[in-house]
């Protein structure tokens, strides 16, 4: 038990003390037996009063300190860190959070805002004098980070990890690097190709002697905890001997006649059975499509020397201190009949009609039909208020009106339609909007009650759709194609993933970060983080934002060499413990095991992987696990001390000369209260007026007076002749 | 019917990352709810022992309330699971008190539920109210045990 406790309990300036009696606490708490000092200060985080701090607990070797102020997510490290400047161990410190919880939601309630501020205090207080000295957990790390996928996300933050002197694994599952954007032509905002950004990067990549790079991979095992990932990845092989004439192979590329659907381009095209996705896909090694080619006997045995049909996969171990999942998204696939999808012809999505007209450089023909009008129906498989997908993409606005102006451009006499239910252009993007207004577009809102119908009408298309932004007028388009512009989903094999390595998968089957905006690429899993549209959708600039930004974490976690971790973690009584299992049963990330102690098996905590988030507690039969900082006597004494009887000293019977009420029970007025309050009661004065007569600066006056206005001690009573103040008298 | 002063008290089980913000939410637009509420913060609702909560009625806390974190917690996609087993586990310890199972809810309650959390307040604050304090509740709970039919299933 701790029995030398500073208390410290802050005004904010007035954001608490307007409405909690913070001196009459700091007085109550003084009087407490652990108790040494108990002061109320202006502003606790002050660099003053935290010096005032730091010497207060050296002078008195206080054991504990308690500091009531804001709330815990603003100045908790800044305190602990008061606490270690004076040599006092960080987890003897508690905030008590007595403004956003108490004086904030309780401002109506002056007088009920200090009875529980006491409260709280006093809970805050029992809380530290159970508290231990605990010390941060070392972990040594090993300098290197395995980055899962390369995409625009992935190879950004490969190359940033690099260059701040890491190793880097990075696997990518497809044989070429790139992901989507090199899927992609022109992007926006830029203009720049996916495919020469997919170039410049690898180019980059390959600059760096410390990224190692593994194409065609999958990760088959985790084990192993920050500092020391241990990972198993499967690579398969390209059947390319590896001391192929790269010519040789090239002249087989070009001789192979066997053809089948390709996949890269949505498979509105047939690739070869020895192929690369693209022309310039990197790294530059074609692959062989054994399953298509292997009857062809005698092509294989013609370019014998090339091929090495013995290889298999392989499985390599590697080891890493720190682990990036920016495994990306997949594109929504509309159902069969979702808008004419596959039973209307010339329904496409939004990247396969990008796709097409990459491949379409001249005249924009599909199915043998040039393709003049073009409807594109947004929020396809976004946005559903009864079906599974309820988030907006929020990015395929912005890349459908890019692809109509990109129509214009490319195209002559096209005309688009884009059928939205709202348009979310934000940012710089609006300019697209803009420019896709200006050149002719026609749009028409529809509602998701009333979503367009797309039949086929000849050889053209009718598209039935009440606008409603013309009164909900049922109006019908005729069109070439449609274009329905889909959202992202989350990757098909993402639940895998977050198998592998205990990432927490959200309602929307995307990666769950700790926090959207205070630990945004941080998940619950230590030294595990994600980046780019694998934890939701975003654009490439946005992904690369959040790549980037776990990079640079990463990079601050690993540098030292070793990490301290917070020592909130579960704890075993070993003495209590009979290995029942259920602790290990509920643990999400395989934490506990069971180890052998005397005569008998009991859990064993693995405290670099543990997250300290308790669940194995209350499921333990005998009651022998326990959470640091989260003890049953620090939880139960913080029970006991917010129904702890509080007795705020009544100060209407001290004063003769106020005439009070409840609220104002709760101030002590300073001497200037008194006097205006005097000067107020001979004839009613005004603001300039006050500050001659009490020589007081008017700002002063005007302040106090505002103040006492605020608590109804004073009330404005008519103007001055030049109706430029108020007069002041007494509320009765 | 509770007398016209009793003011029903509350404790809360909050969570650090997502709940607890929440609450701060209401604090920071100082959108009002009962004083006599307190707040635990705790890493995740699924650590909350139910011996915690007898605590807090046998202490005199009229009412428990779990502001978990739903499908949105970090830690665990079972947390709801995990928080409702605690909520049977502990409403089994209060019959067996004589304490009324509706002394004890629990909502999702995410880091910008300001306005949600408040309505709970009110709302919880009401049933309290129509309960009656803990202490007399128990004794009237212990003669009608028998006759209640319509406990929430959890």
């Amino acid at each position: 038990m701790k029995e030398r406790i500073g208390v410290y309990i802050c005004h904010c300036g007035g954001n608490i003390s307007d409405y909690v009696d913070v001196e009459e606490l700091g007085k109550m708490f003084h009087a407490e037996d652990n108790v040494i000092i108990s002061k109320d200060v202006m502003f606790a985080c002050a660099d003053s009063n935290q010096k005032a701090m730091v010497n207060d607990i050296s002078e008195n070797h206080l054991d504990a300190i308690v500091v009531a102020s804001c709330s815990p997510k603003l100045h908790l490290h800044t305190f602990k860190n008061v606490a270690s400047r004076a040599g006092l161990n960080p987890t003897n410190y508690v905030q008590v959070n007595i403004r956003e919880q108490c004086s904030w939601p309780h401002s109506d309630k002056p007088r009920e805002a200090t009875v529980k501020a006491a409260g709280l205090i006093r809970a805050g207080i029992n809380r530290v004098s159970h508290s231990e000295s605990l010390d941060n957990i070392e972990i040594q790390v090993k300098r290197a980070v395995l980055v899962v996928g390369a995409g625009v996300a992935g190879m950004k933050a490969a190359i940033d990890l690099a260059r701040l002197g890491n190793e880097v694994y990075l696997v990518e599952k497809d044989y070429f690097v790139g992901g989507r954007i090199a899927q992609a032509d022109k992007l926006f905002m830029s203009g720049q190709k996916g495919k020469d950004i997919v170039a410049k990067l690898y180019a980059e990549l390959k600059s760096y002697k410390n990224i190692t790079l593994f194409t065609g991979a999958t990760v088959e095992k985790v084990s192993g905890s920050l500092g020391n990932f241990h990972v198993d990845i499967k690579i398969k092989p390209r059947y390319i001997h590896v001391k192929a004439d790269p010519t040789t192979v090239k002249k087989a590329m070009d001789e192979c006649s066997i053809m089948v659907d390709d996949a890269f381009s949505f498979a509105l095209t047939k690739r070869k059975a020895i192929y690369k996705n693209y022309a310039e896909a990197l790294p530059d090694v074609p692959v062989v499509d054994i399953e298509a080619l292997k009857n062809d006997t005698e092509f294989l045995s013609k370019y014998a020397s090339s091929f090495d049909l013995t290889q298999q996969d392989e499985v390599l171990s590697l080891y890493a201190g720190s682990v990036l999942v920016t495994t990306g998204f997949d594109s929504y696939q509309p159902k069969d009949g979702e808008y004419g999808y596959k039973t209307v012809p010339n329904v496409l999505t939004l990247p396969e009609f990008n796709s097409l007209m990459e491949l379409n450089p001249e005249q924009l023909v599909y199915n043998n039909k040039a393709i003049k009008k073009i409807a594109f129906i947004y929020c396809v498989g976004n946005r559903q208020t009864k079906g599974e997908n309820k988030y907006c993409s929020r990015q395929c606005c912005t890349s459908a009106i890019y692809s109509s102006i990109q129509l214009k451009e490319k195209y002559k006499n096209i005309t688009a339609f884009h059928l939205f239910r709202d348009i979310r252009t934000y940012g710089k993007q609006e300019i697209l909007y803009e420019k896709s207004s200006k050149q002719g577009d026609i749009y028409i809102r529809w509602d998701e009650k009333e979503p367009p119908i797309v039949e086929q009408d000849g050889k053209s298309i009718n598209i039935k759709v009440k606008d409603h932004l013309t009164s909900k007028k049922e109006l019908e388009v005729e069109a070439d194609m449609v274009v329905l512009v889909t959202g992202m989903v989350a990757r098909e094999d993402s639940q895998q993933i977050s198998e592998k390595f205990k990432i927490p998968i959200g309602n929307d089957k995307f990666f769950n970060e700790i926090h959207p905006k205070l630990k945004p690429v941080e998940t619950v899993i230590k030294g595990v983080y994600i980046g780019g549209s694998c934890q939701g959708p975003k654009n490439i600039s946005e992904s690369v934002q959040s790549s980037l930004s776990a990079a640079a974490k990463i990079n601050a976690l690993l540098k030292g060499g070793t990490v301290s971790l917070d020592p909130v973690v579960a704890r075993v009584n070993n003495d209590v413990c009979t290995w029942c299992g259920k602790c290990a049963e509920v643990c999400e990330y395989t934490a506990i095991r069971s180890i052998a102690s005397g005569d008998k098996q009991i859990a064993q905590v693995n405290e670099a992987i543990c997250t300290g988030c308790g669940i194995c507690a209350p499921v333990c039969l005998v009651n022998a696990i326990e959470i640091a900082q989260y003890t049953d006597s620090e939880i139960e004494s913080m029970i006991d001390g917010f129904m702890q009887k509080i007795e705020i000293r009544d100060k209407s019977s001290e004063s003769e000369e106020v005439e009070t009420t409840e609220v104002l029970m709760m101030k002590e007025f300073p001497q200037l209260w008194k006097n205006i309050l005097e000067s107020i009661d001979k004839s009613k004065k005004s603001i300039p007026q006050l500050a001659e007569e009490l020589a007081t600066d008017k700002e002063i006056i005007t302040y106090h007076l505002m103040t006492m206005n605020k608590y109804s001690v004073v009330m404005a009573d008519g103007m001055d002749e030049k109706e430029a103040y108020y007069y002041y008298k007494r509320k009765n | 019917m509770s007398n016209e002063n009793f003011k029903p008290k509350i404790l809360v089980f909050s969570t650090d990352k997502i709940s607890d913000p929440g609450i701060d939410q209401a604090g920071l637009r100082k959108i009002h709810y009962s004083p006599s509420v307190y707040v635990i913060s705790l890493p995740c609702s699924s650590g909350i022992k139910p011996r915690w909560i007898m605590r807090a009625f046998e202490k005199g806390f009229d009412g428990v309330f779990i502001a978990a974190d739903g499908h949105e917690c970090s830690y665990s996609p079972k947390c709801a699971e995990h928080t409702n087993n605690i909520i049977l586990e502990s409403q089994t310890l209060m019959k067996a008190n004589n304490i009324s199972p509706k002394r004890i809810r629990m909502a999702a309650i995410c880091s910008v539920c300001a306005e949600p959390f408040s309505g709970h307040m009110d709302n919880f604050s009401r049933i309290l109210f129509e309960l009656g304090d803990i202490n007399t509740e128990k004794i009237k709970y212990s003669k009608t045990n028998n006759e209640i039919k319509d406990e929430p299933k959890g």
